[in-house]
């Protein structure tokens, strides 16, 4: 086996020294009902490099990669150029296969990437310090929602209609097992709730999405200031990070805490994961964050450093006492967002997201061309709903069959609800001819 | 101190030993050791790694919001970023350059067939919403890797949703609060949790709502399984034990320990993270495992990444097997169908957003090909063998926790550093010197200062009897009384040791303008 340095010869000598009869004499403390007398029954024996890459290469092979046709989905994970570069370094063997950097000395590499990573996340989301990654942003919401609960002492959480029905789902499946309330709105197609309305002296926080899973955005200074006034906390969802290129950040808004999803930025889709997670909060908070977090300082010889701190928090010190249970996070991915934001650079984030946004306009307006269709936004960024005279869900199908991948069917989030909607995202990936076909196309499958 | 574009000092400090000081050259580099500043400190105004379209002249529709006026990312050009990374990369130590006995974490080596398979656009271009008649190829990976997992566990059912080891303890615990809900048993606010626990076990139970009761060891290392006796009862939801536990030793009651669990009532979750020394040889529901998260970031050998990402799937008994959350796959009358909504079934929820970590489902299966039945069955085999011939060659010179034979992993403690002055941590930092990532230190608990070996499978005898002579000399050293040697360790590293007190007493988390940073330092 290609994996194994032992030798025949090796094993032997090493079994002398340890006084043993056999490896499977090492196995003796084991119940005997339980030991297995030989390889396990019911699967494959080993494989060559060749064998196993036609076997899962005829797998992909029955997928439709969304890179291969036109493609217009988002709904949390979107699909962006990624440079050859962050792919290039993000396999370096120093990076992919170092272990989570608990001997500072031997890791200031990915220290002081996650030194950087924080720092990004700081300045996109304009908040003053960010964790070194969450899973994704569906836990990151979950986690913003009982760090406020802890923050506050309260144990209600109000969860917008327009957030993401599955951080929505993840955050109240929490609710359920660790014992808080979860009011969730009922969906929110084009607006128009009083989440304020709902804020009481039990609220510990609100939780909105910009831009909402419905691809309008919205400015909520008014909002973040109302239930700060009534001692809630405003924690601001962010699906699509491209989008804090260009629309004014959730800090500036005056939000307590941010989570996000970090995909859009050196991720590939990955048929949904793994993807990273974004946490930033107001600094007056740092203390009740989950997660690791990367510090500055200086070492024997008085040079700047970095180090894992703050760890009093977390599950390794604290144990039950923990602010999270999380250890395992999303390192990599937080590499690849990492390197892909620094390529991209000031000027490069304000024009991508530019792009997209324009984009976005152009397609909303193709599709709004087309016979019985309708475009529910004022303002979007790259993505928004568009109303269908025929179910969503079937129109998709068509488009599929026509080799378009034609958007979100909102039924899919919501199911049985809302069958004529669909999401549409546009990014740069998405050519002029793109536009034009699934514009044609959908006309085609109205008619 | 300024930098120029290159990101190198362009001046020595004045009235600073520092760079001389401490590497005798200019640049305060050291040969292959390239000092490198952040990337915020590289910035050129306008300059960018990208190329990009111009933007179509078409007006703006955000609605009431505001385009922001700035971001405040730095701007470096191709060359310049992939030179930061590089230089960066070379800080680390990793398991691609060397031996990384790291217990408990299982780092063995990435196989790259692995990353290839992963990046096929097969997978990794597929979009988690496509129409499920386009991503047929992606369901049925997932059905594999869950047929694999369930035969090599014998277990009944299996959700691949978890991110993380610790994020199955979630979805396990919440299972096993989720079936004692449906029996109308609200009575049950306990886990038990032995001593020896990693701390993601007591603080997902707590996290959960359960209060954690400890159950400690016995001499031979393993819980005791009267005094669990004693604390089984109607208020037990369950126990939460790891096997082989973390001290590396095989439960060897533990089958009485889940029947003692069962007849209260209770449920057994096992934490599974050092599931790869026994697997392809032991199946956990032989042990009367009801429920056990894996971990594919160690033993399917999906790479840790420098934290993560991982994926954390978790098995279940027939008796928990109703309550596993959405989404899962089934086999519909046109292929492979996804159950995506908790409403659709007796699931309780949803652990993250989409379908589980396929990345590392697809690399998590290339591994199990690879290995088949019968590589899997040496795998463990040789994974044991190595911490056990690792464990009889120190013996006489360290201090061996608990009698042997070890599984995959060997524990000594500090006895034999008594009177020395040396530490755990000062025999960690000495073997970073030596050429080795430290073993796990001060971890698990029970026993006092740490050193957990783990060797795996993938490590020759030839890179053991290495460490065992580094790690041999180093003890000799220690007791031999040269304290200073290993208090001072490392120095041969890109950096010496941290100040970890300094940086949480003043936490610094993050660059800061420079102009910013002098106005706070004014205030
Ligand atoms: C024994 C044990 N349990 C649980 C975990 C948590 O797993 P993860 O880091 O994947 O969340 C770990 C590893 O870190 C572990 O060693």
């Amino acid at each position: 086996m290609r994996y194994l340095p032992l030798t025949e010869a090796d094993r032997q000598s090493m079994l002398e020294a340890i006084r043993a009869t056999s490896v499977e004499d090492l196995f003796r403390d084991v119940p005997k009902s339980a030991r297995l007398a030989g390889p396990i029954g019911g699967l494959p024996n080993h494989m060559g490099e060749l064998e196993v890459e036609r076997l899962l290469g005829s797998m992909a092979a029955k997928n439709v990669p969304a890179g291969s046709v036109p493609s217009f989905l988002g709904a949390g994970a979107y699909r962006h150029h990624v440079p050859a570069t962050v792919d290039h370094l993000v396999q370096r063997g120093e990076f992919l296969t170092a272990y989570t950097p608990y001997q500072p000395e031997v890791s200031q590499g990915t220290l002081q990437v996650l030194f950087e990573f924080q720092t990004q996340v700081a300045l996109l989301t304009g908040m003053d310090v960010a964790n070194a990654s969450m899973y994704d942003g569906a836990t990151s919401c979950a986690e913003a929602v009982m760090m406020a609960n802890r923050i506050t002492r309260r144990k209600k959480a109000i969860l917008s209609g327009g957030l993401h029905p599955h951080y929505r789902d993840v955050t109240t499946t929490d609710a359920r097992f660790i014992g808080f309330e979860a009011v969730a709105l009922p969906a929110a197609p084009t607006g128009g709730e009083d989440l304020l309305a709902l804020v009481d002296d039990k609220t510990s926080c609100v939780v909105v999405q910009n831009p909402d899973v419905f691809g309008h955005v919205r400015d909520y200074t008014d909002l973040a200031a109302a239930c700060q006034a009534k001692g809630a906390l405003l924690i601001v969802v962010v699906t699509e990070a491209l989008s804090l290129g260009l629309l004014t950040p959730p800090g500036d808004m005056g939000a307590d805490i941010v989570a996000a999803e970090g995909q859009s930025f050196g991720n590939a889709l990955n048929f949904g994961g793994p993807y990273v997670g974004l946490f930033a909060v107001k600094d007056k908070y740092v203390r009740q964050m989950p997660g690791r977090l990367c510090g500055e300082t200086v070492d024997a010889d008085g040079r700047r450093g970095f180090v894992l701190t703050l760890s009093t928090r977390e599950q390794h010190i604290r144990r039950e006492k923990a602010t999270s249970n999380i250890c395992t996070n999303s390192g990599l991915c937080a590499l690849a967002f990492s390197i892909h934001v620094s390529l991209l650079g000031e000027a490069g984030i304000t024009q991508l997201a530019q792009l997209n946004h324009t984009k976005a306009v152009q397609m909303a307006d193709k599709l709004a061309a087309v016979p019985g269709v309708q475009v529910l936004n004022d303002g979007f960024f790259n993505e928004f709903t568009v109303k269908l005279p025929k179910p969503a869900a079937a129109v998709v199908e068509e488009l599929a069959k026509r080799r378009i991948l034609g958007g979100v069917p909102v039924s899919r989030l919501y199911p049985g609800a809302m069958e004529d909607l669909l999401l549409v995202a546009v990014t740069e990936t998405n050519t002029d001819a793109d536009m034009d076909a699934f514009a044609a196309a959908l006309t085609e499958v109205l008619a | 101190m300024s930098m120029n574009n290159q990101g190198r000092p362009s001046a020595i400090p004045a009235n600073s030993g520092a760079f001389d000081g401490v590497t005798g050259t200019v640049t305060g580099n050291r040969g292959l050791q390239i000092e490198e500043p952040l990337i915020f400190e590289q910035d050129s105004a306008g300059r960018t790694g990208v190329d990009l379209p111009d933007v179509p002249k078409v007006a703006s529709r955000l609605g009431a919001v505001k385009p922001r006026a700035k971001v405040g990312l730095p701007g470096l050009a191709e060359p310049q970023v992939v030179r930061h990374y590089t230089r960066l990369s070379q800080k680390n130590y990793a398991i691609d350059s060397g031996f990384y006995p790291l217990g408990s974490c299982t780092m063995k080596h990435n196989p790259r067939l692995n990353e290839k398979m992963a990046r096929l656009p097969g997978f990794s271009d597929v979009h988690p919403l496509q129409p499920v008649s386009t991503v047929q190829g992606a369901l049925e990976l997932m059905d594999q890797l869950a047929h694999w997992l369930k035969t090599l566990t014998g277990m009944a059912a299996v959700t691949l949703a978890p991110a993380a080891g610790a994020h199955g303890e979630m979805c396990g615990i919440m299972a096993i609060r989720a079936a004692h809900e449906a029996k109308g048993d609200s009575g049950r606010t306990k886990i038990l949790v032995p001593e020896s626990a990693h701390g993601t076990n007591p603080a997902t139970a707590a996290a959960c709502g359960y209060s954690v009761d400890a159950i400690p060891a016995t001499a031979d290392g393993r819980v005791d399984l009267e005094a669990l006796k004693a604390k089984l009862g109607p208020d037990v939801a369950g126990l939460m034990l790891t096997n082989p536990n973390t001290c590396g030793l095989f439960e060897r009651d533990i089958i009485a320990i889940a029947d003692a669990v069962h007849e209260a009532g209770g449920y057994f979750y096992c934490d599974g993270a050092n599931f790869n020394a026994i697997v392809g040889r032991v199946r956990p529901a032989d042990l009367g495992i009801d429920v056990m998260h894996i971990n594919l970031h160690k033993t399917f050998s999906t790479p840790h990444g420098g934290g993560g990402p991982g994926s954390g799937p978790v098995v279940f008994a027939e008796s928990l097997a109703p309550y596993i959350p959405v989404p899962y796959v089934t086999h519909g009358k046109d292929g492979f169908a996804l159950v995506e909504n908790a409403g659709e079934g007796p699931a309780f929820g949803r652990m993250k957003a989409f379908h589980g970590q396929m990345g590392m489902f697809v690399r998590a299966l290339s591994y199990m090909l690879s290995h088949g039945a019968d590589g899997l069955w040496q795998a463990s085999g040789d994974a044991v063998l190595n911490a056990n011939y690792v464990m009889a060659r120190l013996e006489d010179v360290m201090t061996a926790s608990f009698e042997g034979p070890c599984m995959h992993e060997c524990l000594f403690d500090d006895r034999f550093l008594k009177g020395t002055g040396v530490t755990t941590l000062d025999m960690a930092k000495a073997l970073i010197d030596e050429g080795f990532h430290p073993m796990t230190m001060y971890f698990p608990l029970v026993v006092h200062g740490a050193l957990l070996i783990e060797p795996t499978e993938t490590e020759s005898k030839a890179s053991l009897d290495q460490f065992v002579e580094a790690l041999r000399a180093l003890a000799e050293r220690a007791k031999s009384g040269d304290v200073t040697y290993f208090q001072a360790a490392p120095r041969l590293t890109p950096r010496r040791r941290l100040d970890e007190t300094a940086a949480a007493r003043k936490p610094v988390l993050r660059w800061t303008p420079p102009v910013v940073a002098e106005a706070l330092a004014a205030e």
